[in-house]
């Protein structure tokens, strides 16, 4: 690499002239900031302002630039120079616009500003260029696992988009559940009737498509390796096959819930069945009146919905699968539609019919399908049917139904494989010598789908009720294992027209990550992020938090415990180098160094100046926005704090807040997004790490002889605009009240 | 029980919601019913009455004939509408209350002495003798309708109106007599049976 030359960039434009002393910030870049090369512009960021720096660094071989005017996450287009590291101090959103008006405040205004320069410029100085991911791998052939409505959808679209596609399924045809049933609910205008699945046709375009490979009666034997890279061991009854790829799609769909897990519905009994099995009875019905097995025609037939799901006492399902109601609406009308005179009752508490479902639902209504609003306590068997005892809630009555059949509407469980959760204590068992656990670990292996043979175990993890999840809202295609991403009802229970959206987009996340991968790029949130980390090995401990803690399981162990970075998985939160006790891991671009030496060049006012400092690490997705929008909408806060975005509050390594509170400052904000059940974390876990550190941090605040105040965590979403600067103001109050910091002044 | 009653029973067997459909004004639409409760939410008297139209109409589905035929509740309703307007469903709530009613009185099970169904006699049997409404007989018979004495206590309780009203020649005394008709009752007593007889063939009323 040439030699670093830095350079900084003043703006006075936006007004920074007229509130700031731009002359003292120039001298501060040059003399304390030991820029080799500092200008001062009034429109940084016009044509003549960017191509200044441009010449720069064409001419005078900069490499490092500061740039002193707005925030990063402003003017990204006007200040885009791929070939040089830069860093950019935030005097606009994070001083003139936050800063309360008027002469009074102009020292410490003056002050905030300065002290920005200082920290951009000591940041530029620890910064590479990130190069990007030296193992990248440019397969981008793509498995599907799974060849039902889900995999064969992501399959054809992918194929189509032009990549290969290798289909694992374990059945000895194509079709999943799709294709045992009669019909499937209406997707298409008008939707009022039943319509025809097209699963034959589908698995045919499937099976002769050029791009296509289909491996049927088969499982994935082992998995391993990273986007762009992924070894797949494919278990046919031929034997093993090696199938080389570079994204996976997970679509291995659903089983439903077990009959006999409900006996108090009938579960088990005679003329009792679940939906999949009254799909069956209507195949082999072929359209005509529906025959029970015994053979006798069905005349009257109750669905209850809901059978062992949104169930309160923790027993069955506690979710709603949501195809569920449609299909029943759905059977009945197989029933109506043969023989109009057959009794047909839905019964639910909540008939949930999305989308188009409400035309269906008016349909089966004219066709004189009854929709009792109840709900059932007991499935009896009654002469020659079955007795339906409910509480009918419109009426506020208990009462009971006769049926020739009863149809329980039980849920879908997903095949999501192994369950970290419960994998991660047993392998820790099986470690220290159980024998029990090896034996157990043996089992749940058995249950694996994907058997990767990653650190953190061999499925997706899996977010709530065994989906393998990772967001329901904000990023409903990103799984937390990068590269993998996963397809319908595993993911989230739902029907067929939601399954092949799903596929669809599942399909279009895998080319992205492949495409991503194969020039050594980050995937979703930092998709194009070219830094990797890096671990100095020589320094490592072994101590594994980094392998444990990783969201995403990107990184392995060697033989020897050393930690084995998988770029390609990387995500680039850095929660691995908050994790490191010996600070041996770094992006080029982002380090211990780069936030520890901007934390460091903070100019430090005496303890009996009254002039507080407060550091701010924020996260750059929601908190340092929300800052940012703060001075948008003008919403003052004190000239107190000096905010440091970081990547994820994951990232935060615990000398950060030890350096801080050593060199004298009086207190730490940590500005990270929700964790816990409705997490809002970008990278899922970080702000949950985060938070499970620092609450460790008592015991160093009570080494160094300080209140327990001086380092706290704030929950903040995009939103907290006004919020945020309450915070601030509220905590500059409450540091005043406890008093500065008995550490200023030794450092 | 009565005999159209009896009937309508032995024809529907447990169908009852098949007898509203087919029998009822506007029956047709109760299967339509989502059971939001709109209708039972937006009905000014709602609460004054036996059922909601919500829960008549689940009645019906539920097969609960007795019940829903010598129910209050649809001879309560005042016609104001609200219940049409906001029904998402789209359903003639109003019509199908009125059409609830009048089954129940052609089964003649409606409530008893329902003030709305012993007015809505009298105002038919006072027209449908002559075509025309005669106020004074009308007037009286609502008066008597409760027995002899009471009548008396009712028409002197209104003497003075009804004075007032003679004076301002805006009642006839003479229309006790017979009293103005249209201009051929035969033929339009005629119309009135035929159409009954429409309506009864219809509806698969035997008599």
């Amino acid at each position: 690499m040439a030699e670093m030359k830095t350079a900084a960039y003043i703006c006075s434009g936006c007004e920074l002239g007229d509130k700031l002393d731009v002359a003292q910030l120039t001298k501060i870049a040059q003399k304390e900031g030991k820029m080799a090369l500092v200008r001062e512009h009034a429109f940084l960021c016009n044509e003549e302002g960017v191509q200044m720096i441009r010449d720069d660094i064409e001419k005078e071989a900069v490499t490092h630039i500061c740039i002193a005017a707005c925030s990063r996450r402003a003017k990204t287009e006007a200040f885009n120079f791929p070939t040089v590291a830069m860093s950019r101090a935030n005097l606009r959103e994070g001083v003139i616009w936050v800063i309360a008006e008027g002469e009074q405040h102009d020292e410490v205004r003056q002050e905030m500003a300065n002290d920005y320069v200082r920290m951009g410029c000591a940041e530029i100085k620890k910064m590479i260029l990130p190069q990007g991911n030296p193992n990248h791998a440019h397969n981008k052939r793509l498995l599907v696992v799974g060849g039902g409505m889900s995999g064969m959808t992501s399959a054809l679209e992918a194929a189509e988009a032009g990549y290969d596609i290798v289909i694992v399924e374990k059945e000895a045809q194509l079709g999943g559940w799709a294709a045992k049933l009669w019909k499937r609910v209406p997707f298409k205008q008008p939707f009022a009737e039943p319509q025809d699945t097209g699963l034959t046709e589908l698995a045919a375009k499937v099976s002769a498509h050029p791009r296509i490979t289909v491996h049927l009666s088969s499982t994935v034997a082992e998995t391993s390796g990273a986007p762009g890279r992924f070894s797949v061991q494919v278990k046919g009854a031929a034997g093993i096959t090696t199938e080389e790829v570079g994204g996976i799609v997970q679509a291995t769909g659903f089983t439903t819930y077990d009959l006999n897990k409900l006996p108090e519905l009938g579960g088990g009994k005679a003329n009792v069945v679940d939906q999949a099995g009254l799909e069956a009875l209507a195949r082999s019905a072929n359209g005509a009146t529906i025959k029970r097995a015994d053979g006798k025609e069905v005349k009257s037939v109750v669905f209850v919905q809901c059978a062992g799901q949104r169930d309160e006492t923790g027993t069955h399902l506690a979710y709603c699968s949501g195809h569920c109601c449609a299909t029943s609406v759905k059977q009945a009308m197989y029933f109506k539609d043969a023989n109009p005179q057959v009794d047909t009752v839905v019964m639910f508490t909540d008939l949930r019919l999305p989308g188009m479902g409400e035309d269906f639902y008016r349909s089966a209504q004219q066709k004189g399908v009854i929709f009792t609003k109840g709900k059932a306590s007991a499935v009896e068997a009654s002469g020659d049917g079955c007795e339906v005892k409910f509480r009918d809630l419109i009426l506020d009555e208990d009462t009971s139904l006769n049926a020739d059949l009863v149809v329980l509407a039980t849920g879908q469980v997903p095949n999501a494989g192994v369950n970290l959760e419960a994998w991660n204590p047993i392998v820790t068992a099986a470690e220290g010598g159980s024998d029990e656990a090896k034996q157990q670990k043996i089992e749940m292996q058995k249950t694996s789908v994907l058997n990767l043979n990653y650190r953190q175990g061999p499925d997706m993890p899996q977010l709530k009720q065994g989906f393998a999840d990772s967001h329901f809202i904000c990023f409903p295609y990103e799984t937390r294992r990068t590269g993998i991403y996963a397809a319908g009802p595993v993911r989230r229970p739902m029907d067929m027209l939601q399954a092949t959206e799903d596929a669809t987009g599942a399909a279009l996340k895998a080319i992205q990550a492949v495409e991503n991968a194969s020039i050594g790029r980050a995937a979703h949130p930092r998709s194009g992020d070219l830094s990797f980390p890096t671990a100095r090995l020589e320094g490592c401990t072994q101590c594994k938090r980094c392998t444990v803690e990783c969201p995403f399981g990107a990184i392995d162990e060697d033989e020897r415990r050393f930690p084995v970075f998988n770029e390609s998985r990387c995500r680039r939160c850095g929660t691995c180098m908050g994790a490191c006790p010996v600070r041996v891991i770094s992006f080029e671009n982002y380090s211990v160094d780069t936030v520890g030496m901007q934390i460091k060049a903070v100019d430090m006012p005496d303890e009996f100046s009254e002039r507080p400092r407060i550091l701010i690490l924020a996260c750059e997705n929601d908190a340092y926005p929300a800052l940012d929008m703060a001075g948008l909408q003008h919403h003052l806060y004190s000239a107190f704090v000096r905010a440091i975005p970081v990547r994820c509050l994951g990232s935060v390594n615990t000398i950060w807040i030890t350096d801080a509170l050593n060199s004298g400052y009086d207190g730490v904000m940590l500005m990270g997004c929700k964790h816990g059940d409705n997490y809002q974390c970008h990278f899922v876990k970080g702000s949950e790490l985060a938070n499970y550190r620092m609450s460790k941090i008592d015991d160093t605040l009570k080494q160094l002889g300080l209140e327990k105040e001086r380092v706290i965590t704030h929950e903040v979403a995009i939103t907290d605009n006004a919020r945020v600067a309450k915070l601030i103001n509220e905590y500059v109050e409450k540091i005043n009240e406890i008093g500065m910091s008995p550490m200023k002044g030794f450092n | 029980m009565t005999v159209q009653n009896q009937q309508a029973v032995a024809r529907y067997r447990n169908d009852f919601l098949r007898e509203v459909e087919e029998r009822v004004e506007d029956g047709e639409w109760v299967k339509m019913c989502m059971q939001c409760g709109v209708c039972a939410g937006s009905c000014p008297l709602g609460n004054a009455w036996q059922h909601t139209p919500q829960k008549l109409f689940m009645m019906i589905r539920a097969g609960k004939r007795e019940e829903v035929l010598t129910s209050d509740a649809m001879w309560m309703c005042t016609s104001c509408y609200n219940c049409i307007v906001r029904c998402p469903r789209k359903l003639p709530i109003t019509h199908i209350m009125h059409g609830l009613a009048n089954y129940a009185h052609r089964l003649n099970i409606a409530p008893k002495g329902q003030p709305t169904r012993e007015v809505a006699k009298l105002f038919w049997n006072n027209l449908a003798k002559t075509g025309r409404v005669n106020e004074l007989k009308f007037s009286l018979a609502m008066y008597f309708k409760d027995g002899f004495v009471q009548g008396i206590k009712n028409a002197m309780a209104m003497q003075s109106v009804g004075l007032g009203l003679v004076k301002a020649k805006r009642l006839n005394p003479m229309e006790l007599f017979g009293g103005h008709k249209c201009k051929d009752t035969g033929s339009f007593n005629k119309m009135i049976a035929k159409a009954r007889e429409i309506e009864d063939r219809k509806k698969g009323f035997t008599s």
